[in-house]
């Protein structure tokens, strides 16, 4: 599991497949589609949940197709934490 | 707190569980939509022109100077160039733009203008006009495609093809003794007095990519300051007409035009003819 989380999205009906974001992502996070979109491309998905939101593919993405998002420091924080005796209900508060 | 909101929170806290990250609070790339319109872009799958074009719009969004640049696009590929960006764009005839960008400049110059051209367009067609604008060290940005080959009309050998490189016009390989060596022009303008700033980039790479939107920036800056004309060559490929796949053609660049072609900057403000990685 990656450390910092990240999450992208691919605009598949523009996608032209040409498979460099496949090459550039260091998490091997994406795969080509089984199918085709309008335009008769082979689009790109992403099969992994370990993106780290490292914007490698975007980067190099020639049609601007993805939309990176990563998981900032902020709203990760996590103020305080709540158990009941029993331990059975905990409450995560975050900021 | 009546039902209603105490529904909301609910369904608001129970997606914080689920941990989407995709909102706009953690938005790290986005395309420059304000810039580079919507409208899917003619090249071929894997070309670089996308990734200039974007970075381009990238620069232009970040400075804020939508309504104060002109570009001039070439004859070439990249002939549509303003189809894709929302700023002002003129059409230069074949190897014209710089030539063009200077009349544009002079009228306007208080406007950032920049010519956006390959390399049978600048350095074939247009040598003369490069040459003499950047002699004049007209207050432009030239932003130069380099891939060594006449995308748009099929494949012909252009004079940046690499010796022993296959074209439709050099079937047998580029023969230097017969067809001459590969013209590096960056290194050509560097030595005119004109240039201020004169570098060599590619986006093969994320690491390149960002190396490359740096140097646009800082040649608007340095046009900003009124410095002089502005050379960025950016190496780049042609799946097409190399006749790979982009995945291929871009590993071929790293291994056998970046030899010939060495990234880096050709002349930086301060020392001339410091070459750095
Ligand atoms: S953001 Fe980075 S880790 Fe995530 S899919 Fe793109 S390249 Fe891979
Ligand atoms: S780099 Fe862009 S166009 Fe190419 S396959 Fe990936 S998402 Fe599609
Ligand atoms: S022919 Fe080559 S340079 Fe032109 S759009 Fe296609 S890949 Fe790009």
């Amino acid at each position: 599991m990656a450390k910092v989380k990240g999450d992208i999205v691919i605009d598949i009906e523009k996608c032209k497949g040409c498979e460099l974001c496949m090459d550039a992502c260091p998490q091997d996070s994406l795969e080509r589609s089984k199918q085709v979109n309008k335009k008769g491309y082979l689009y790109i998905v992403k099969v992994e949940d370990n993106c780290t939101g490292c914007t490698n593919c975007a980067l190099v993405c020639p049609d601007g197709v993805i939309t990176v998002y990563r998981q900032t420091a902020k709203n990760k924080e996590q103020i305080a934490k709540i158990t009941n005796v029993t331990g059975d209900i905990t409450v995560t508060v975050k900021e | 707190m009546n039902e209603k909101t105490m529904l909301d929170d609910q369904h608001y806290e129970n997606m914080i569980a689920e941990e989407s990250v995709c909102n706009a609070e953690n938005l790290v790339y986005e395309k420059p939509s304000k810039v580079l319109y919507d409208t899917p872009m003619h090249y071929c799958p894997g070309c670089g022109h996308g990734v200039v074009h974007r970075l381009l719009a990238e620069v232009i969004e970040e400075l804020g100077i939508t309504s104060d640049i002109i570009g001039v696009a070439p004859v070439g590929c990249s002939v549509l160039a303003y189809n894709y960006l929302n700023i002002d764009m003129s059409e230069a005839a074949h190897g014209r733009a710089s030539a063009v960008a200077t009349g544009i400049k002079r009228v306007l110059p208080e406007k950032y203008v920049f010519s956006y051209q390959g390399d049978g367009d600048l350095a074939a067609i247009g040598t003369g006009e490069t040459i003499h604008t950047c002699n004049r060290g007209e207050n432009i940005l030239i932003l130069f495609i380099n891939n060594g080959i006449y995308g748009m009309t099929g494949g012909q050998m252009a004079p940046t093809t690499l010796p022993n490189m296959k074209s439709t016009t050099s079937p047998f390989g580029r023969d230097v003794e017969t067809m001459g060596s590969p013209l590096k022009i960056t290194e050509l303008v560097a030595q005119l007095p004109g240039t201020y700033y004169v570098t060599r980039q590619s986006v093969h790479k994320p690491v390149n990519v960002r190396k490359t939107k740096k140097a646009i920036l800082k040649a608007f800056e340095y046009q900003k300051l009124k410095k002089g004309t502005c050379f960025i060559e950016v190496v780049s490929n042609c799946p097409s007409n190399w006749k790979m796949n982009p995945v291929e053609s871009n590993k071929w660049l790293d291994e056998n035009m970046l030899p010939f072609y060495p990234l880096g900057d050709i002349k930086v403000p301060d020392k001339n003819l410091q070459t750095d990685d």
